[in-house]
């Protein structure tokens, strides 16, 4: 296969490509400059999009022997993820870039672009499997239960699936580091990527706040409805957040306050107890399907809502238009706009975008 | 590297001596050393003490703009202004707005038309705006990515009425248009262009024009550049510049019969492509086309698969694609700047070479088209 192996200029992605070309595949390396003025070097614990990770995503393709682009998607990537970042915390959601990233960009309009210039899939560096199944491509987890991303990749549909590879899926982390080592790749000891990638300094609060404004409101005890306190702007506020509040004392009893809702045509704040914060059901909105969709029936699932929670046992159906979850167990702080991912076993069947939580009557 | 200026700097590398040396290993390598600037000294028509031996052309454009400027603001009053093409190769501009930035110097940028080419009285025009404080002019020979050529020695008539000095960069010139140096005070030539060494250059200027030093450090070349010289490099230079002078009306003609060759094929190809740039007063290898829909970067890696190389323009450090900055600043738009191609000839470009890139191009443009919206709604 003619293949676009997809180079951050990190470990994974570096031992991806290594492993295309091993495989016997026609690989191109291309690098995708996602900023406009890319910071010259690497801060904090980032570990991509940087002039220096170009650099070295660039010299590892050297070393492998084969081509190597920089594509420019920063000006898509500017509207659809970053916008979108702003938009989504503005109206009081909470959404996930890395996974808008996933849907829009690598695996759409780097995708087509691929496909449109003749290759047949695109590579990426992402711990997931991708299995061939009796109704075609799935997406399961990756065997490395720590980096396992597939919840950050279950936005993705089936003619995305169909051409994407994930070579390192059925490996540990520490294993792909070693074969770096061995292929005498110079990324092998990079440190892994955490924060999200155009928040350098990783405060999302100070990041929003320059863009944003200043957006003053109260700050509520939503069992009593005193005011506590004054914030700067709802944005920095996110459902289950506990730091940050500015509140100094605890609440009343002595009890650590969690932030249990966010009302942004009042811009208050509502504080309260943890338990406030307990969802037992979810309805979910933009559904996509990895492989066959949800049935219109109620079925066990397990559930997943964060890229590194631990999935929750559900019973899930779609209605024709939005996905109703009930947690057999309840999940503590859930914020619309974060994804839910669904699971039967190790195998996503698809995602959604929380609209509506349900709390215990 | 041409045959007979890899011998050259085999040959000079057995050498031990470092020219600024006075024992006999150092007399022999400055004995290469000024023999070589002799040799270019008489193949350009200059006095052999104009040759400053550089590291490239960068080196030397940086020299000739700084070191002009820093002698000018001396007997300036008031800003200095520095009057220059808005297409110049980066090694020119660069310095401009570093100069601009840093060192309080005025940038007079001057129009172009719709070829590219810069007009001698839109120089007098900036000189006399100017109103006295014109420090230096810098035009280029001829572009490298469009190809178009300036006209040198009517902008240096200008220049020497008006007693301000000119600098041209003659990186691209060298070896394909035939290059007579009288009346322009500071000319840049550089060795990887004509087949010479890579990282050996020179910068052309009269001793008088009291250019002020960019390098500091032991004062080799006198007292204007310091730095120990690459006898064998230098020597290859020389051969080279020789090579190029002497075999330029040859070369320029075979260039031309493939680069016309190119362009009628280009055209019958792909009717939709645009020519940009002169049709005729370019340089002999250079062919550059719009191609509409396109993305030139999608259309160069079809091609570099069909092993054909070609060029989108400027590309920055990290290769993040920039739409040209010459293109842009002849008056094309941006998606059409970044679906451009510039495809050059050599001195080993065959007929086969341009049948195999017209053989490639139809299926490339129509691939490209269809990636073309892929990136950018």
């Amino acid at each position: 296969m003619r293949v676009v192996a997809a180079m951050s200029g990190g470990v994974d992605s570096s031992v991806a490509a290594a492993r295309m070309i091993e495989a016997g595949h026609e690989v191109v390396g291309v690098h995708l400059a996602l900023a406009r003025k890319p910071e010259s070097s690497r801060q904090g614990s980032r570990g991509c999009c940087t002039l220096d990770d170009a650099r070295d995503a660039r010299r590892v393709a050297d070393m492998l022997g084969i081509p190597f682009y920089v594509w420019d998607f920063a000006e898509r990537f500017a509207e659809d993820v970053i916008e979108d970042f702003y938009a989504e915390y503005e109206a009081g959601r909470t959404p996930n870039p890395c996974l808008r990233c996933n849907e829009r960009i690598k695996f759409a309009a780097v995708l087509d672009r691929a496909v449109a210039l003749g290759f047949d899939a695109v590579a990426t560096g992402h711990y997931a499997r991708r299995v061939d199944g009796p109704h075609g491509a799935e997406l399961h987890r990756a065997i490395d239960p720590a980096k396992d991303q597939s919840y950050v990749l279950g936005v993705l549909e089936q003619w995305q699936l169909e051409r994407s590879l994930f070579p390192l899926g059925d490996d540990m982390k520490g294993d792909i580091r070693a074969e770096a080592e061995r292929l005498g790749l110079l990324t092998a000891n990079k440190p892994d990527s955490h924060d999200i990638c155009f928040i350098p300094d990783g405060n999302t609060a100070a990041f929003l706040s320059r863009r944003l404004g200043d957006l003053p409101g109260d700050i509520v005890d939503a069992e009593s409805g005193e005011v506590l306190g004054v914030h700067t702007g709802t944005y920095a506020f996110t459902i289950g957040q506990r730091r940050g509040l500015g509140l100094g004392n605890p609440g009343g009893g002595g009890e650590p306050r969690y932030v249990v809702d966010v009302d942004i045509d009042t811009r208050r704040v509502m504080v309260g107890a943890p338990e406030r914060l307990d969802v037992i059901g979810i309805e979910a909105i933009k559904p996509t399907w990895a492989n066959l969709p949800l049935a219109p029936e109620p079925v066990a699932v397990m559930a997943q809502v964060r890229a590194h929670a631990i999935p929750v046992p559900a019973s899930a159906h779609f209605d024709g238009a939005r996905i109703h979850v009930e947690l057999l167990q309840p999940i503590r702080g859930l914020a619309s706009g974060q994804a839910v991912v669904l699971y039967d076993g190790d195998r996503v069947i698809g995602s959604g975008t929380v609209d509506r939580t349900h709390k215990r009557p | 590297m041409l045959d007979q200026a890899r011998e050259a700097w085999v040959e000079n590398s057995r050498m031990l001596g470092n020219p600024s040396s006075l024992h006999a290993s150092g007399r022999e390598a400055r004995r290469v050393i000024e023999e070589s600037r002799e040799s270019i000294a008489a193949d350009l028509g200059v006095r052999p003490s104009a040759v400053i031996f550089t590291s490239g052309g960068t080196e030397a454009d940086n020299l000739a703009i700084k070191g002009l400027f820093w002698k000018r603001r001396e007997v300036i009053a008031g800003a200095p202004v520095i009057i220059a093409s808005p297409i110049e190769h980066h090694a020119v501009l660069d310095p401009l707005t570093w100069l601009a930035e840093h060192e309080g110097a005025v940038i007079s940028w001057l129009p172009i038309d719709a070829v590219g080419r810069v007009s001698a009285a839109d120089v007098e025009a900036a000189i006399a705006a100017a109103d006295g404080r014109a420090a230096l002019v810098t035009v280029m020979w001829a572009n490298n990515e469009i190809g178009t050529v300036q006209p040198v020695h009517e902008i240096a008539a200008v220049c020497r009425a008006a007693g301000v000095p000119f600098h041209t960069d003659a990186v691209q010139a060298l070896g394909v248009l035939p290059l007579t140096l009288t009346g322009i005070d500071a000319v840049t030539i550089t060795g990887h262009k004509v087949g010479g060494p890579f990282g050996v250059g020179a910068l052309i200027a009269e001793t008088n024009l009291g250019l002020v030093p960019v390098l500091h450090g032991g004062g080799q070349e006198r007292e204007v550049r310091s730095g120990t010289l690459d006898a064998p490099g230098i020597a290859a230079f020389a051969v080279a510049v020789h090579h190029a002078v002497t075999q330029q009306s040859a070369h320029e003609a075979r260039l031309r019969k493939l680069r016309d060759r190119m362009i009628s094929g280009v055209a019958s190809a792909v009717p939709s492509a645009v020519l940009n740039g002169d049709r005729a007063d370019r340089l002999a290898g250079n062919a550059h086309f719009s191609f509409p829909g396109c993305e030139g970067d999608a259309l160069l890696m079809l091609l570099d698969a069909a092993g054909i190389d070609v060029s989108t323009g400027s590309a920055c450090s990290a290769g993040i694609p920039e739409p040209s900055h010459v293109l842009l600043a002849m008056g094309v738009d941006e998606p059409t700047a970044r679906g451009s191609l510039r495809f050059s000839l050599g001195r080993t470009s065959s007929e086969g070479d341009v049948e195999a890139l017209l053989a490639a191009l139809p299926g490339a443009v129509e691939r490209a088209s269809r990636a073309g919206t892929a990136a950018r709604r």
